[in-house]
């Protein structure tokens, strides 16, 4: 069902994570992209998949959630380990004596890369469950702010995301009731040739960008008519606040990351 | 077509955060040819309970059979009872997408593979029923009024010439006066005989003086099921569940109470008329005699 998309999906309850000001995990989020993609050695991988499982622990979502949000990733993961397995040159590693043109070399790499991605989902899906859209992208507006003096959109920017985020609920919604619409009118939208179930897309695509365009309409006047002109001058009812806790926890994840380099750095 | 739901439970979500129990052991039979009006505050469960009754929903436990058959089935079956119980969607001016009001019409029959003739006959006879003049059938759907629209939505239902016919909400957003024309020609829809309706409301007074039948859904569960003078006699209890008795029912509970000598079980406005005015006859007569 299309409702079970969690990649995305806040969490809401009540932990250490998600408490912390939205730009600190942000910040946390892309140097931890940043340090992924930089490890070289096993340790710092140990230490980075340790780090990930510390992660899920204090975010106090359930281990059950974060392997949802993994599913709809997992032929990627499987393809491009299967890619990097035959396509990297190296030394030939032989499957039980025969050679099948795997390497050495590409079974690292396979490894390598899997384990990242893997890494990559779950901390994302940790920023994800543990920060509301909002949060997100009054973070994200917050750190970008800084741009806005050369002329960056920041805040329209940051506008457009949340409003973004905030339609895909509705529109999934949406979806789903008019596929049942006209599965109530006999529509079937998984049986046929590929051609046949194309075309079985259009009763339900039409009413969907109808309705996503009066939907858009709407908000614009409702916008409008509350005198929304754009950032300018606009304050909030909650701002956020980079508080002792984030320092703390800005703190600890630098340790970790600066732990990583080091490793790979002495090894 | 008998509709027997038995000990049917529904949860949303089940086994996230947002788990919501939406139907809690229901216990209904429907038999041929009943008006049937499903009321209930918003949120009360009315539409997971119709989205049931041709298979959209399947129960988490318990059974709802249609006609013998069970609505858990696949594939020729279920579009076999998706052409016996006709479902309008609340709000169903937006599953419109043709170019014409007749194609839209069309496509419920074109998807149970009938003749181009059939189809033809279908379309008009559904037409003719929502009140939909011919010229109509060539315009764009998107160029009617709101009325209109839900018509053509309506139509689209009845031309797949369902046994069971449910209208979830079918008169929301429209004015007093669409509201009325909607609701007066789904009375005719009933009248002409060859289907089970149901009519799903939160407004009591719309279905009251249509249905015979009242079923009273709250919070999950069947809080009332009887005939409009049963259901309406809880009348407190409704009240307490966010429901209202029709306007007319409280005024008369009222007269009764101040000592008016009249029958106070009347639920709309034609009724109550009548019985005033015999009561004023009665008054008269009395006068003169004396
Ligand atoms: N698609 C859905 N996902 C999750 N919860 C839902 C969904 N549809 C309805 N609900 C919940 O189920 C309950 C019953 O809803 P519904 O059957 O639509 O009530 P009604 O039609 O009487 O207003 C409500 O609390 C509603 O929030
Ligand atoms: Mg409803």
């Amino acid at each position: 069902m299309l409702k079970d998309i969690t990649l995305g999906q806040y969490f809401p309850i009540e932990s250490f994570l998600h408490k912390l000001d939205p730009r600190t995990k942000i910040l946390i989020f892309i140097l931890d992209i940043v340090i992924i993609f930089m490890a070289q050695t096993a340790v710092s991988y140990a230490v980075l998949i340790g780090f990930t499982f510390l992660l899920m622990l204090i975010s106090r979502v359930p281990v059950k959630m974060y392997i949802k949000g993994l599913k709809p990733i997992l032929y990627i993961i499987i393809f491009t380990a299967i890619l990097n397995l035959f396509l990297t040159d190296g030394r030939d590693l032989p499957v039980f004596g025969y050679s099948i043109g795997i390497t050495v070399e590409g079974a690292i790499v396979a490894v390598k890369m899997a384990v990242r991605l893997v890494l990559l989902i779950i901390a994302s899906s940790a920023l994800t469950y543990t920060t509301s859209p909002m949060a997100l992208t009054d973070g994200i507006e917050k750190l970008l702010k800084p741009l806005s003096r050369i002329g960056f959109p920041s805040h329209e920017l940051a506008m457009m995301m949340s409003i973004a985020i905030k339609f895909v609920p509705t529109l999934i919604e949406e979806t789903d009731k008019i596929i049942k619409a006209q599965k109530a009118r006999g529509a079937s939208f998984d049986t046929g040739s590929i051609f046949k179930r194309a075309k079985a897309l259009i009763p339900m695509l039409v009413p969907l960008f109808i309705s996503a365009f009066r939907r858009a309409d709407d908000l614009a006047i409702a916008m409008e008519s509350r005198c929304y002109t754009g950032g300018d001058g606009r304050t909030r009812l909650r701002e956020i606040k980079f508080t002792r806790t984030d320092l703390i926890g800005a703190l600890a994840f630098l340790v970790i990351f600066a732990g990583v380099i080091a490793i790979d750095i002495v090894f | 077509m008998a509709i027997k739901i038995e000990n049917l439970d529904y949860i949303y979500m089940p086994g996230s955060p947002f788990e919501k129990k939406a139907l809690d052991n229901i216990n209904l039979q429907i038999d041929d040819g009943e008006f049937v009006g499903l009321i209930g505050h918003t949120g009360s469960g009315k539409s997971t309970l119709v989205q049931h009754l041709n298979g959209l929903l399947k129960p988490h436990s318990g059974n709802v059979i249609i006609n013998g058959y069970s609505t858990d089935t696949k594939g020729e079956e279920l579009k076999r009872l998706r052409c016996d119980v006709g479902l309008v969607f609340q709000y169903p001016e937006h599953q419109l997408f043709e170019e014409t009001v007749y194609k839209d019409i069309a496509f419920g029959p074109q998807n149970l593979g009938l003749s181009k003739e059939e189809i033809d006959v279908r379309v008009r006879d559904a037409a003719r029923c929502v009140g939909l003049p011919e010229d109509v059938l060539d315009k764009s759907p998107f160029d009617l009024s709101g009325g209109q629209k839900r018509r053509v939505a309506i139509a689209g239902v009845i031309s797949m010439r369902p046994n069971v016919l449910v209208l979830d909400e079918p008169t929301a957003g429209l004015d007093p006066a669409g509201r009325e024309a909607i609701l007066s020609q789904i009375k005719s829809i009933y009248d002409e005989g060859n289907m089970t309706v149901i009519l799903v409301s939160h407004s009591m007074e719309d279905v009251a003086r249509l249905v015979k039948r009242l079923i009273v859904m709250n919070e999950g569960k069947v809080f009332a099921d009887g005939t409009v003078e049963e259901v309406f006699s809880r009348g407190a209890e409704l009240r307490n569940i966010g429901l209202n008795v029709p306007q007319v029912n409280i005024l008369f509970d009222e007269l009764v109470s101040r000592g008016m000598d009249i029958n106070s079980n009347v639920y709309t406005v034609e009724a109550a008329k009548r019985e005033l005015l015999a009561y004023f006859e009665k008054v008269k007569e009395g006068k003169e005699n004396a």
